[in-house]
């Protein structure tokens, strides 16, 4: 029997699949039509002091679109829960109390006074929430007033704030990471050495999502002006699951529970991402995009695969990836592969031709004996895979390991034995090998 | 009382106003600009692609499907043109079954391509609600003149890519407007709202170009006139002819010659004005028979008959064109040839085809089994005729090929200083955009003999 029961820190949900906190997770209405999607749990929307911040009245977010208005990317300039404390915290109790079996932690940010984080902790204990996250990621807005980025860009602060809170309440502490940041390892360390039970990541990302050339000001444009925002959504996915990755094979972070967030669509981006070392995911925008049901195909989507796969419980592949996850140094200079058209496959647009001839490595024929006709010529071929990704049908295009006989293009015979670029002559550095 | 029995029913205004301007709109819609992205969207971007190679005039179709993608309409109009002035018109008649959508590789994979001829239209017609005029400029004036006779596609694409290299061009129509098929022929649903005198006006608005109606050649101008005054002459009269049904009773009432009817149908703006028979008979396979068999149809002819010698699959009507006749509620029936015509006081009442098969040697024959059909009017569509008068008398003849002009690739005739296009010349392929670029490529040769 395939069980997607999820315990994270301790918390239990009935599948790894939990809000992110954001819009969607503002509010009890919003929270309990979740639940009766089937999300497995909520992050509560950031909860701040009051006097409760307030929101622009114009408009928060903008979008990159891809084909037929795809949506690829989601920017948005909110802030943090615009409604008073005391209406959230009741919320949140009456929820838990209704929903027992699903996953609630509350999201907090308030400023960076020892005295505040207890007092607010103290009220989130009260409400029998299961855990709290710190947002120290939301880089507009609130990062201006020294919280949220502001205090996640610091890994001294990450560390005093989460020690500060893990003295101070016994509820489990997740640190959300932002990734406007060179070294995400260093924050991750730093919750780490603060105490926190795990991190999550990532935050939004800094962005300008668009220009209007009429009125010549960022978008969303509020009055005539724009301000940075957050982006998120399915563009960000490969920022985020390197991120998770560097923390997950990071020697000083290794085992530090984690909760991944960045573009989680399907539940193969969801699963992805738990390859990758995260107990669990968070999701936001794609529920924004198509409303909460998008829940059932990630439950039922990865239930499905890991039958297939043989998988009993989430446990069980969580983190298998991250073993696999190498510097560039360590790849094998002995493998080669050389790409392969399924001519029955091939519509023949010529994509994979003019990509290769005009940007590559001229390795794509696009005549043979006077006839429309894409083929790779192996004597040029470096592998490198474009062809693949520009061609418009799926699986035409494979790469193909050579495992016997010669190059075609460096002449040189195939080579099964491993060897990277720390033992390659060309390296000035490399290991030499003990000499005679 | 037996006349009065027998006497056929034709008459006007058998559909109220609505159903007339409902039968006669557009029959392909328009893209909106949604439906117009979207389908922007599906194109590959093709390398050498094979729409591009499968347009007579080359259109860049992926650039200017790009360009609509990109929300640049206008530049992608002007990709068009660029290639086929009449690029408008060519996305309301195109085949595109058989050309640009044919070659799209969207079919390989999914049988469905993108639809360029509606995103063609798309492209031209934002261009001719928001330029006022032409984007084109001319080039400095050459002092040279040039004939173009006929007012048709091939004339008009001939005659805008010369006015362009700078020279001063004379058309000469014969009848009241310029446009040619896109203004007498062409089902009326094909191009509503006047396109093709807007798109004339178009094409013209670049200047340089005189235009002369009224003056047809061999009647009010000669070959050798236009040969002394100009310093080259195109001709694209097209095929003013038709052929004969060269049977019995053919001279009666009721039968008519159904480019003369589209012709009439095509200027009349009330259509509630035209008189249609009840029972129609059409006889022919090509386009015409097509558009002249739904044309009745929608003028509210009970049953239209089309009768075709051969078997579907030879009618010169694409497939695509028959199914539109068959969801019109037309009936074709093949492997039938007209035989007589039967009259009464004066008049059609039917038709007796006979019935055809090939022989083992691949000859079309009558069986000798007759079927009478019922007919208030029959309507003869078996093609159209060059005629040659006008170009064979005197010392300017012009050498001929199966009845039509003999041209070299670069439309040049056998005459010094007489390029000619379109449907007149032989081995044309009777299609619009064919025309178009028999304008251009006469007219690059054209520019080049004069530079020279």
């Amino acid at each position: 029997m395939t069980d997607l029961t999820s315990n994270f820190l301790g918390i239990k949900s009935p599948n790894p699949f939990w809000l992110a906190s954001a819009p969607p997770t503002d509010k009890a209405y919003n929270v309990i039509r979740a639940f009766e999607a089937g999300w497995g749990g909520v992050v509560w929307k950031t909860l701040g002091e009051d006097p409760h911040i307030v929101n622009v009245n114009g408009p928060r977010y903008g979008a990159i679109h891809g084909r037929d208005r795809n949506l690829l990317g989601l920017n948005n300039i909110e802030l943090i829960t615009d409604r008073p404390l005391e209406v959230n915290l009741k919320e949140i109790k009456q929820v838990k109390r209704d929903w027992p079996d699903r996953a609630l932690v509350v999201s907090l940010m308030v400023p960076c006074e020892e005295k505040n984080w207890i007092d607010i902790l103290k009220r989130v204990e009260d409400t029998g929430a299961d855990g709290v996250e710190l947002n120290f990621g939301c880089p507009h807005g609130m990062s201006e007033r020294g919280m949220g980025s502001a205090v996640g860009q610091v890994p001294e602060y990450i560390e005093m704030v989460t020690r500060w809170c893990k003295e101070n309440t016994k509820m489990p502490v997740i640190v959300k990471l932002t990734p406007n940041i060179t070294d995400i390892r260093k924050p991750a360390q730093a919750a780490k050495n603060g105490g926190a039970d795990a991190v999550s990541l990532i935050n939004t990302i800094n962005s300008i999502v668009g220009v209007d050339l009429d009125v010549m000001a960022p978008t969303p444009t509020i009055d005539g002006k724009g301000a940075h925002g957050g982006y998120c959504g399915p563009a960000v996915k490969p920022i985020a699951l390197n991120m998770v990755a560097e923390i997950a094979r990071d020697p000083a972070t290794a085992g530090l529970p984690i909760s991944g967030i960045g573009g989680i669509t399907t539940w193969r981006d969801a699963a992805e991402f738990m390859a990758l070392g995260a107990g669990n995911v968070q999701v936001c925008t794609a529920a924004m995009t198509y409303g909460f049901k998008v829940v059932q195909d990630m439950i039922d989507g990865l239930k499905e695969w890991m039958g297939e796969k043989g998988y009993t419980s989430i446990d069980e592949f969580v983190g298998m990836a991250v073993p696999n996850c190498s510097d560039w140094q360590n790849l094998n200079l002995n493998y080669v592969t050389k790409a392969k058209i399924d001519q029955d496959l091939c519509i023949k647009c010529g994509r994979c031709h003019i990509a290769c001839e005009d940007t590559s490595h001229q390795a794509i024929t696009a005549m043979v004996d006077g006839a429309r006709h894409f083929e790779v010529i192996d004597e040029e071929c470096v592998g490198c895979n474009l062809c693949v990704n520009v061609c418009p049908v799926e699986n035409c295009i494979t790469m193909e390991p050579m495992t016997s006989g010669v190059d075609p293009r460096t002449k040189q015979p195939i080579d099964n034995k491993f060897a990277d670029w720390t033992t390659h002559p060309n390296n000035p550095n490399r290991v030499m090998e003990a000499a005679e | 009382m037996a006349d009065v029995l027998s006497a056929p029913d034709i008459r006007a205004g058998r559909l109220s106003p609505e159903d007339y301007l409902k039968n006669f709109d557009d029959i392909h819609p328009p893209l909106d600009r949604h439906e117009a992205s979207v389908e922007a969207d599906r194109c590959y971007f093709c390398f050498d692609a094979p729409c591009t190679i499968a347009c007579p005039t080359s259109i860049d179709i992926p650039q200017f499907i790009r360009q609509i993608q990109t929300g640049n309409p206008v530049g992608a109009a002007k990709t068009i043109f660029a290639e086929n002035i009449l690029g408008g018109m060519c996305a309301r008649v195109c085949p595109t079954e058989t050309l640009c959508e044919e070659a799209c590789v969207r079919n390989e994979a999914e049988d469905k391509p993108v639809k360029i001829g509606l995103l063609q239209r798309y492209a031209t017609d934002t261009y001719m609600d928001k330029v006022s005029g032409s984007h084109f400029t001319r080039a400095a004036p050459t002092n040279k003149k040039i004939a173009v006779v006929g007012g048709g596609p091939a004339s008009l694409s001939c005659a805008h890519a010369l006015a362009l290299k700078g020279h001063d061009v004379t058309i000469f129509e014969a009848r009241e407007k310029l446009g040619g098929l896109n203004e007498y022929g062409i089902a009326a649903y094909k191009t509503v709202n006047d396109f093709a005198q807007r798109e004339v006006e178009f094409l013209l608005s670049v200047g340089g170009i005189k235009v002369e109606t009224g003056k047809a050649l061999g009647r009010d101008i000669t070959l050798s006139g236009l040969r002394g005054e100009y310093d080259a002459v195109f001709l694209g009269m097209g095929l003013p002819g038709v052929n004969a049904l060269n049977a019995e009773g053919e001279d009666l009432s009721g039968a008519i010659d159904a480019v003369a009817y589209i012709a009439e149908l095509r200027q009349e703006t009330d259509r509630a004005k035209l008189p249609v028979g009840r029972k129609v008979v059409v006889i022919g396979g090509g386009m015409t028979a097509i558009d002249i068999a739904v044309q009745t149809k929608r003028l509210g002819a009970e049953e239209v008959t089309i009768l075709y010698r051969r078997g579907q699959d030879a009618m010169k009507a694409s497939r695509y064109e028959q199914e539109l006749a068959q969801t019109n509620g037309v009936l074709i029936r093949e492997w039938f040839q007209p035989k007589r015509l039967i009259g009464e006081g004066g008049h059609v009442v039917a038709i007796e085809a006979e019935r055809t098969a090939v022989d083992a040697n691949g000859r079309l024959s009558g069986t000798g089994e007759t079927e009478r059909f019922e007919a208030d009017q029959v309507f003869k569509a078996i093609g159209q005729t060059f005629i040659a008068d006008p170009v064979t008398g005197g010392s300017d003849a012009l050498e001929l090929d199966a009845g039509r002009i003999r041209v070299d690739d670069a439309r040049k005739t056998s005459l010094d200083k007489v390029w000619a296009g379109g449907d007149c010349v032989a081995g044309g392929e009777d299609l619009t955009v064919a025309a178009v670029e028999d304008g251009k490529l006469a007219a690059r040769s054209i520019d080049e003999a004069l530079a020279g």
